[in-house]
């Protein structure tokens, strides 16, 4: 290989945070003080910090709507809410949740951990990073504005057509879903790539992809899966708005078809089930192994199952409808995947069991959630299994049964799992301990409150409670296993309320952590916390997929490089590694923050904007200044350039 | 490094607790009078799909109680930590012996699962197939919201005749229900005769039902379908075939003219409910609302809303829009006499 201008010597500097390399990363790194660097700043740790609090915000107002018409729906004959605001509540609640909750959260989680637990200093593309979340931000204020105009979607979160076409939905309700729906579309779409590239080409030299942490599998499975979901539920909501506004016929009968809509739509809506659970599950394959001071059992069977899972996740979306009148045959195949989807979830439920059986706890409060959501998983687990069923299917859906499980498995498989997270990382990421005194309070309350809120939830819909409802007539049985599920419901949002004030409390007064605060293996607990913006001071090499244990569990002769590395300092540099082996093959200049991410993402929000409202010049011009900014954007500048390491 | 004794045992008391609550909660509801429960089916078709949902519940509760007492012994046994003191490290190992947890574990479920899916194929054959005998009756349901009209098919075209929300089947026999749908979608759902089937427009779907025991059998509309989903009632009444074919005649009459006396309410009718709802016999002919031709002989209005009395009539008559906020009823704003004339009109629908 010939030398060119490109090429440099490799330098190895000493792992020192303290040292003049450490300031001079910090000064190419640190994002400028003020509220426009604030505004510019491409950090992934900001950046996923705003995306937790920001998802945590959504969860807690599509918690709020849930407790209100909970009210209503604790006696029989209720009429606090109006048929039509208990529509648009429910309809909110559920978007909330699944939309600009779940999914955000744990890509809030990746944004912050990926780079860290890979070893390298940002995303792969850190503009289209801060790009993302402004457009989930404006996506998610693009919906709330639809519910303060009166204009809230009401047609359930899978918004069944001819219900939301037109001639029955006359309002802007259901263009404001369907368009906000398109916008969130983009991020999770762009968001996904960024993902997928960051890590099969930023991992640190050494970590080969069967020593990449289980975190990442997680993060890498569905955002491959989500590149090819997302198409579909977009292609939905656009044929849907098309049908509403210029007089298309995609759903409407006899030239359309309904089912269109329930196949495109659950085309997505299954895997995006998986989607929104699997990085949870991956987190706590992550995290409960540290607190059972062993590696995981069987990483092996939990990558694989994980991928599989969403591979098979693919292949049960009718399961949804097989009250449809689709052909028996068609029914018996969807029912058999989907009891079989099963299999990959048991791989990792008794990977959990035996790491805790053959580990040696810690009691505190992370590992109090795991084992919680250990419970809720098996419990949504055969739940789902029920369903799965077709004849058992054909009375069960749409009965609060299936508000129960899909409860289990949303609360249990994610939110469980991201109150665990939060406790493990949360010192990593402010660099106090959560108080574990409130911690056990907030767990116990929650624990609690939801089985007591939701468990009955199983009964009513065995006693053929429909979902849906805004009130229910007494004497058929539901009234006080309701009144439990209120009562239930209003304990766990106290448990929810006091992980806020915990959080709050610990960022002032909790127990300062220091750079490892569990003892634990992977890369990101050898930095300091919170890490600071350039991530590593060197490039770190890896030998295994525990590099902190190694010296403990003396496994091989070979181990990790964390002490030296290369410094990577002659601007903001990473570097980039093969996708299966991780050996270094490039360097690559990260770009400066910028402005450019937050200008892009609000014209856009503002071509939605015109959208709705039929202002045609607006687009217009939005799509003119859209064109402009991506010529800023784009425009190749040399100190951007690839060098070889 | 503390051991924790005082938490250790605190999850096997709350999940003993909630357990309790959780077999308690069951026993009690199950004792209650439930309409719409499908724990017991009342025909050949529901009592196999309840059979098959018993099952699968049963192996359900088996697996939390196994897995949950797996982790609650797992929680309880040999060495654990309180918690972690910072800046200082606590022992990691690999003990062996844990792959053999996924094999047993995923080799039973995996088993389980494969006699569930036989099962579950063996049960949809049973109860999706239509009947090895030519079913004799046939209905036509249509779906609107948010109200059931039931039409009754037959041969001879001067039998057939429309209903509305409320559905007579002769006992022990399975009749062959199609399914039509005209504004949005529904779901035709008889719990403990029948599960779901949609209603969906430009669609002809087609399910059966069947009761082997003489009663009443309360319906209700499975999909979400705007605002009034929560009223979308009906009942099906199993009776034998004797009763039921005498029910059928009856149906086929139309109501004779009112006599002079009640012309007047007959005429206060026609001009202002005979636009959306029928009265076969007089010159009543709307059909975008139920068909009133034999009101008196159902027990609901207002799709299983309320009971058929004249209070009830009279209550909805003079505001639908009160009783079932956002239906297509609208609110008439008939004079005192008017309703009177009405209500009285309605008595006389035998």
């Amino acid at each position: 290989m010939t030398t060119t201008e490109l090429d440099r010597v490799p330098e190895v500097a000493p792992r020192d945070y303290g040292s003049p390399l450490a300031s001079k990363l910090e000064h190419l790194w640190a994002t400028k003080p003020g509220i426009v660097g604030w505004l510019g700043s491409v950090d992934h740790k900001e950046i996923g910090l705003r995306y937790i609090v920001t998802a945590f915000v959504f969860l807690l107002v599509g918690g709020l709507e849930a407790l209100v018409f909970r009210i209503q729906l604790a006696w029989p004959n209720q009429h606090l809410l109006s048929p039509a605001q208990y529509d648009q509540l429910f309809s909110m609640h559920g978007a909330t949740m699944i939309l600009w909750y779940a999914f955000p959260v744990l890509t809030g989680f990746s944004v912050y951990l990926q780079p860290l637990v890979l070893g390298t200093r940002d995303m792969a593309m850190p503009r289209l990073n801060a790009f993302t979340y402004w457009v989930y931000l404006f996506s998610g204020l693009y919906l709330y504005v639809g519910l303060a105009l009166g204009s809230a979607p009401n047609a359930g979160w899978f918004n069944y057509v001819p219900y939301a076409s037109r001639p029955y939905n006359p309002g802007l309700n259901i263009d404001f879903y369907a368009l906000a729906n398109i916008l969130l579309g983009i991020s999770t779409t762009l968001g996904s790539l960024n993902f997928v590239v960051t890590i099969l080409h930023q991992r640190a030299p050494g970590m080969s992809i069967n020593r990449m942490p289980i975190l990442s599998w997680g993060t890498l499975t569905i955002s491959v899966g989500n590149l090819f979901a997302m198409p579909s539920v977009t292609l939905a909501f656009f044929f849907l708005w098309l049908d509403r506004q210029f007089g298309t016929h995609f759903y409407d009968p006899p030239s359309g078809q309904p089912l269109l809509w329930q196949h495109l739509f659950w085309m997505w809506g299954h895997p995006w089930v998986y989607v929104i659970v699997l990085p949870a599950l991956s987190m706590v394959s992550e995290a409960l192994p540290v607190l059972c001071r062993r590696p995981l059992v069987g990483y092996t069977a939990v990558a694989l199952a994980t991928v599989l899972t969403m591979v098979l996740g693919f292949g049960v979306w009718l399961h949804h409808m097989f009250a449809t009148g689709l052909p028996n045959i068609a029914l018996a195949f969807f029912s058999a995947v989907s009891l079989f989807i099963v299999i990959p979830s048991a791989v990792s439920n008794f990977a959990w069991l035996a790491t805790i059986w053959t580990g040696r706890p810690v009691f505190n409060t992370a590992f109090l959630f795991f084992v919680g959501f250990i419970v809720v998983f098996v419990i949504g687990g055969v739940s789902g299994f029920m369903t799965g069923s077709v004849p058992a299917d054909w009375q069960l859906t749409d009965t609060y049964f299936v508000v129960a499980h899909i409860h289990y498995v949303l609360i249990g498989w994610n939110l469980f799992a991201v109150m665990g997270a939060s406790y493990f990382w949360f010192p990593k990421m402010f660099g106090r301990m959560l108080d574990e005194h409130l911690g056990r309070w907030n767990f116990w309350l929650m624990f609690i409150g939801f089985n007591v809120g939701f468990f009955p939830m199983h009964i009513t819909g065995l006693l053929g409670m429909p979902r849906r409802v805004y009130t229910y007539p007494d004497g058929m049985g539901w009234d006080t296993l309701n009144l439990i599920i209120t009562i239930g419901s209003y304990v766990m949002a106290a448990g929810m309320l006091l992980f806020i004030v915990n959080v709050f409390y610990s960022l002032r007064r909790g127990v300062v952590a220091g750079p490892n605060p569990w003892d634990a293996a992977t890369l990101e607990w050898s930095t300091p916390s919170p890490p600071p913006p350039y991530n590593f001071v060197v490039i770190p090499t890896l030998a295994s997929r525990t590099p902190l244990w190694e010296d403990r569990l003396d496994e091989g002769p070979y181990r990790s490089e964390l002490n030296e590395g290369m410094p990577l300092d002659h601007g903001k540099e990473v570097l980039g590694t093969s996708s299966l082996d991780a050996q270094p093959n490039v360097i690559l200049r990260m770009p400066e923050d910028s402005l450019v991410p937050l200008f892009f993402a609000l014209v856009l929000t503002l071509l939605f904007a015109g959208l709705i409202v039929k202002f045609w010049w607006l687009v217009v011009t939005c799509i003119g200044a859209g064109l402009l900014l991506q010529l800023i954007w784009l425009w190749p500048r040399s100190e951007l350039r690839e060098r070889r390491p | 490094m503390t051991r924790f004794h005082l938490g250790k045992g605190m999850p096997t008391r709350v999940v003993a607790c909630l357990a309790l609550l959780f077999s308690i909660i069951p026993a009690g509801a199950l004792h209650a009078e439930a309409p719409l429960s499908y724990l017991v089916g009342y025909g050949m078709r529901a009592r196999s799909i309840a059979t098959l949902t018993w099952a699968l519940m049963l192996i359900s509760a088996v697996v939390v109680i196994v897995v949950v007492g797996l982790l609650l012994a797992a929680l309880r046994r040999g060495d654990s930590f309180a918690a972690f003191a910072p800046g200082t490290q606590l022992p990691v190992a690999r003990p062996a012996g844990g792959a053999s947890w996924i094999y047993v574990g995923v080799g039973i479920s995996t088993l389980v699962l494969f006699v569930m899916a036989i099962w579950t194929v063996v049960t949809l054959a049973h109860v999706a197939n239509p009947p090895r005998t030519d079913s004799a009756l046939k209905i036509e349901i249509t779906g609107h919201q948010w109200w059931w009209e039931v039409r009754y098919l037959s041969p001879d075209v001067s039998r057939e005749f429309t209903t509305s929300n409320e559905i007579h089947i002769p006992l022990k026999q399975a009749v062959e229900v199609e399914l039509r749908g005209v504004d949005v979608i529904h779901s035709f759902w008889v719990p403990a005769l029948i599960g779901k089937t949609d209603v969906i427009p430009g669609q002809a779907n087609r399910t059966w039902i069947e009761a082997d025991k003489p009663g009443v059998y309360r319906g209700q509309c499975g999909e979400y379908c705007g605002e009034q989903h929560a009223h979308m009632g009906f009942e099906v009444i199993a009776s034998s075939p004797e009763d039921f074919q005498k029910w059928w005649d009856s149906q086929l009459n139309t109501q004779p003219g009112a006599a002079p006396e009640a012309a007047q309410a007959q005429n206060t009718f026609i001009a202002k409910c005979g636009i959306c709802h029928t009265v076969r016999g007089i010159g009543a002919g709307g059909h975008l609302g139920p068909d009133l031709t034999h009101l008196l002989g159902r027990r609901t209005i207002g799709a299983a809303l309320l009971p058929n009395t004249r209070g009830h009539r009279s209550a909805w008559i003079a505001d639908p829009q009160h009783l079932k906020p956002g239906n297509y009823m609208p609110r008439l704003e008939l004079s005192g006499p008017e309703l009177t004339a009405v209500s009285n009109y309605l008595d006389t629908l035998n």
